[in-house]
């Protein structure tokens, strides 16, 4: 059993399991529930400022997508941040926090851009004992309108602004949490570097309608014949996590800044890819959800398995795929494929013959007893009929040998490396040094 | 048709090897990967799961499936083992139509359970295949423990108690260990000695020694063991048979169903088996629908299991039932036997109609035979062991029979289904409490 504790920004957790801030994470009762499930740690559902708290929607707050089955595979929500009193929170925070001191407990945070608010609340999630704070600059709707969440997390100014005044007003790790609703993922996670951020953790929701009611004419969740947006996420949205957590991982600004992956994370190979783009830990709301806290146990034991079959330590395996994050413009011209089709495991169901005749390349033949093999002299190795194929490991990429010639183009394979920047096609080709 | 099936008598060689091996091959083949990525797909990961309080040894069933469903089926076979010790022969014998999946939620709604056993199979294969043993024993505790009966009550109990850090010795009568999973269980669920690679695994946890032909109440008393060891668990199984009880038991060709099978499962070359052209089965349970199917399967021409109740109380599961039907054995209820006739050997039997009450009704007929099998149940051979509750040993709690040091577990002992799995379960929670009271 491989040892699966972490240390994010000098927090020490177990492992490196977190749940992010979300209903799962919203009271005592679930957070003392998720660390005997064995969580390594939770980052608080979201406080607010001293005063009448938020209130939610009384009607549905989520609508989804299913994949086959009814498998979840995308949630979207309306919910606000806490909508309980701060002071009830603070309490159950520091009951917790004395009960579970091996577990990591860091307090999420939205209050108005304004450094009187700021000033005001730190001390008092400091007082609970808690290991950190959470700077909710995600949260995509209702908060937003009001100034605060993705409002602030859009714009790099305030990140940087707001970040500065927790790191004045208070010694506790800082995360910033960012939003996925920007263009560039950079900029927000460059300002909350510049503000002094001890780390930034992504993503929060996706600005999103999951479905329409076509007999309302409305929006889903639907309120009395409205809706209103919501926040995306589940395991629909881990590639988009995924690539904004590796290019601030391969940003040379914000290149070694501590990263705590959101997205999607439901087994613990989602976990495992997280961390080898860079993230130093993980956190999860919708597996969670979709499945109640005991799905850790799953991510314990496949991390833990992986890291014991690949023989390496935890730390080593964060960021480990960071040096193979490339521009496309460096991507190997010269490494040639072809699609094979494995003829004992193929069952003839033709569906790489429909996508590759229909959509790509006319590059699978069919024959009248329903044999279906590849034209190497069509296929450029796109990649669909493996990705379309519904048996695994039926349909491969085979890459052709140097020296070869690739019957597609009628040129041999070259041994040297070529990428687009040295390609004769290139207007602006550079001579190979 | 040919010949050599029409025969009469009990003979051997009454079908072709490729037959024998086709129909004594793998029940419920395994799944390949595809195949056990498709069937853990369909588990919704029930919260407190209801296949988990049907299984007597309480596997994590949504988790294990879930590490299936995820690439890491020996982080499976581990939630699996650390739970159920013999969880691959289970896998296999498990009747998981009364158990684990006929309380699935994909059962009730639809009709079509998610595969359990066979998902559990998968893999508890996949870890023994790579030949890892996924525990380790504790530090030395210097007690010593004796286990009676290699079967899977003695063996889930010393696996145990070895991880615990004693040291234990299992005695068993018969020549091999395995009990009933190595004699008894039918062929076709137990295929390429599966029963006796499953005990070599299972030894790999180190500081368990087995002594074959050596019998308690023949080599040794329970008297010698207490005072020699720590501790005692009672794993004996239930070693007696119980006879017809009617004129003409005694006659050539009338035998033991429970004999027949364990010389199927021990004969090297099934084609030198010899079996009746006419074979009939005395009893309702899984020993009499495993001996008639066995019997077809050899190349019985007609088999036909004889069962004095209705076929709704049969002990065999519905399964089994549909099972026998299937290979072609006949079953006919409500008719007890009442006499073995022949000349020397067994030439006919007879029975008399009897209702659910087994009121007889008069009405009797004779059905051809040249092999009877008694499958009317096992029994315990009660010689100078504790206190009884009713025919088998009186246990309180986790196996705790009225003698002080002395633990009993599986068949042998009162209460549970006579299952495999109910034997792990009770050789695993009396191991739990040797050593609680050792420790104290
Ligand atoms: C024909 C048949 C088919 C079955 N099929 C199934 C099935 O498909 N699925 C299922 O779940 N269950 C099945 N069962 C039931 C299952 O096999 C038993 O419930 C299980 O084996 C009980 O385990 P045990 O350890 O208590 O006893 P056993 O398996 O009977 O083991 C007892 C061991 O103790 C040894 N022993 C006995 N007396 C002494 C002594 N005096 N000294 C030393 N050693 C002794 C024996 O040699 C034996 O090895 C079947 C039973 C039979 C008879
Ligand atoms: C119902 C709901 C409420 C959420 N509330 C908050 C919140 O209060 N603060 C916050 O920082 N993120 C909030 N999130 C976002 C999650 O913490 C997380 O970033 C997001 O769900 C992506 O992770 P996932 O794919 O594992 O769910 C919420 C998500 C959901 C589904
Ligand atoms: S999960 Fe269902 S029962 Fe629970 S609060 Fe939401 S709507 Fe109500």
């Amino acid at each position: 059993m491989a040892d699966l504790t972490s240390t994010f920004v000098g927090i020490k957790s177990p492992n490196p399991f977190w749940l992010a801030s979300a209903p799962p994470t919203d009271k005592e009762y679930n957070v003392r529930r998720a660390y005997e499930a064995g969580w390594g740690g939770v980052v608080w559902k979201t406080l607010g400022e001293e005063g009448p708290p938020v209130v939610n929607v009384n009607g549905p707050r989520y609508g989804a997508i299913w994949g086959a089955d009814r498998r979840l595979l995308g949630l979207n929500n309306i919910e606000l941040i806490t909508d309980r009193p701060l002071e009830v929170n603070l309490r159950e925070i520091k009951a917790v926090k004395r009960d579970y001191p091996d577990r990591a407990l860091v307090v999420s945070l939205m209050v108005p851009c304004e450094e009187a608010a700021w000033k005001a609340i730190l001390p008092l999630v400091e007082e609970t004992g808690a290991d950190g704070v959470e700077l909710n600059f995600g949260c995509p709707h209702g908060m937003s309108e009001r100034g605060m969440g993705s409002a602030v997390g859009q714009v790099p100014e305030y990140i940087e602004m707001v970040t500065r005044w927790v790191k004045q007003n208070s010694r506790m790790p800082c995360i910033v949490k960012l939003t996925p609703n920007i263009t560039d993922i950079r900029k927000p996670a460059e300002a909350a570097k510049r503000g002094g951020a001890d780390a930034v953790s992504l993503i929060n929701t996706i600005n999103s309608i999951t479905s329409v009611d076509l007999d309302l004419f409305a929006p889903e969740p639907t309120i009395d014949g409205k809706g209103a947006h919501g926040g995306y996420c589940g395991p629909a949205v881990k590639p988009i996590a995924l690539n904004m957590v590796a290019e601030i991982a391969r940003s040379p600004e914000t290149r070694g800044m501590p990263i705590s992956g959101i997205g999607g994370v439901t087994t613990w190979r989602d976990a495992a890819e997280f961390m080898a783009l860079g993230a130093g830990n993980v956190q999860v709301c919708t597996a969670a959800m979709t499945y109640g806290f005991k799905v850790v146990q799953e991510m314990i034991s496949g991390l833990s398995q992986y890291l014991d079959e690949k023989g390496v330590g935890l730390s080593d395996l964060v960021g480990r795929a960071v040096p193979n994050v490339s521009d496309w413009q460096n991507l190997n011209l010269n490494a040639i494929s072809k699609a094979k089709i494995d003829q004992d495991l193929c069952i003839s169901c033709g569906r790489c013959y429909a996508a590759c005749e229909d959509t790509s390349h006319q590059a699978i033949a069919m024959s009248p007893d329903r044999v279906f093999t590849v034209k190497d002299d069509e296929c450029v190795a796109c990649n669909l009929c493996v990705n379309v194929c519904p048996v695994e490991g039926c349909i491969s990429m085979e890459r052709m040998d140097i020296g070869a010639t690739d019957p597609r183009t009628g040129k041999v394979v070259p041994a040297e490396f070529g990428d687009w920047t040295t390609h004769p096609n290139n207007p602006m080709a550079r001579a190979a040094e | 048709m040919d010949a050599r099936q029409l025969a009469g008598g009990i003979r051997a060689g009454r079908l072709e090897p490729q037959a024998l091996e086709e129909g004594f091959s793998d029940l419920h083949p395994p799944y390949d990967d595809h195949e056990a990525l498709v069937a853990a797909d369909r588990c919704y990961f029930c919260h407190d799961a209801p296949c988990a309080t049907a299984c007597p040894t309480s596997i994590d069933i949504p988790l294990f499936i879930r590490q299936i469903a995820t690439g890491t089926p020996e982080a499976a076979a581990k939630t699996i083992l650390s739970q159920n010790i013999l969880g691959g022969m289970c896998a296999r014998v498990c009747p998981t139509e009364t158990l684990c999946e006929e309380v699935c939620v994909r059962e009730v709604a639809e009709g079509k359970p998610v595969e359990i056993g066979r998902l559990q199979r998968y893999a508890t294969d996949r870890i023994m295949a790579r030949n890892i043993h996924p525990f380790e024993r504790a530090a030395p505790t210097g007690k010593r423990v004796v286990v009676v009966g290699a079967g899977p009550a003695g063996l889930s109990c010393a696996h145990r108690l070895a991880m615990k850090g004693h040291d234990v010795v299992i005695l068993d009568a018969r020549a091999k260990p395995g009990g009933l999973n190595e004699f008894g269980i039918a062929a076709y669920k137990s295929t390429d000695d599966f029963a006796a690679r499953e005990v070599d695994w299972l030894l790999g946890i180190g500081g368990i020694t087995i002594e074959t032909g050596r019998m308690l109440g023949r080599d040794l008393t329970l008297t010698e063991l207490t005072s020699d060891y720590d501790a005692v668990f009672l794993g004996l199984g239930l070693g007696g048979v119980n006879t017809l009880g009617i004129e003409g038991d005694d006659r050539e060709g009338v035998l033991n169903a429970v004999e027949f099978i364990s010389e199927l499962r021990q004969a090297g070359d099934l084609s030198a088996l010899p079996v009746g052209r006419d074979v009939v089965v005395i009893g309702g349970g899984m020993t009499a629908v495993d001996a008639a199917v066995q019997a077809k399967l050899l190349g019985a021409l007609n088999v036909t299991i004889v069962y004095r109740r209705s076929q709704a109380r049969m002990a065999a599961s519905a399964f089994e039932q549909e099972l026998a039907q299937a290979k072609g054995v006949r079953i006919i209820c409500n008719a007890t036997p009442k006499g073995v006739h022949g000349n020397g050997a067994v030439r006919e039997i007879e029975f008399e109609f009897t209702d659910d009450d087994l009121t007889p009704t008069g009405e009797s007929f004779r059905l051809p035979a040249d092999q009877v099998f008694r499958a009317i149940g096992q029994s315990l051979v009660t010689e100078g062991l504790p206190v009884l509750a009713g025919r088998k040993i009186a246990v309180e709690g986790p196996g705790r029979t009225s003698l002080p040091g002395v633990w009993a577990g599986g068949d042998c002992a009162a209460g549970g289904d006579d299952l495999t799995v109910t034997a792990v379960a009770e050789g695993r929670d009396a191991a739990e409490d040797i050593h609680a009271t050792l420790m104290r």
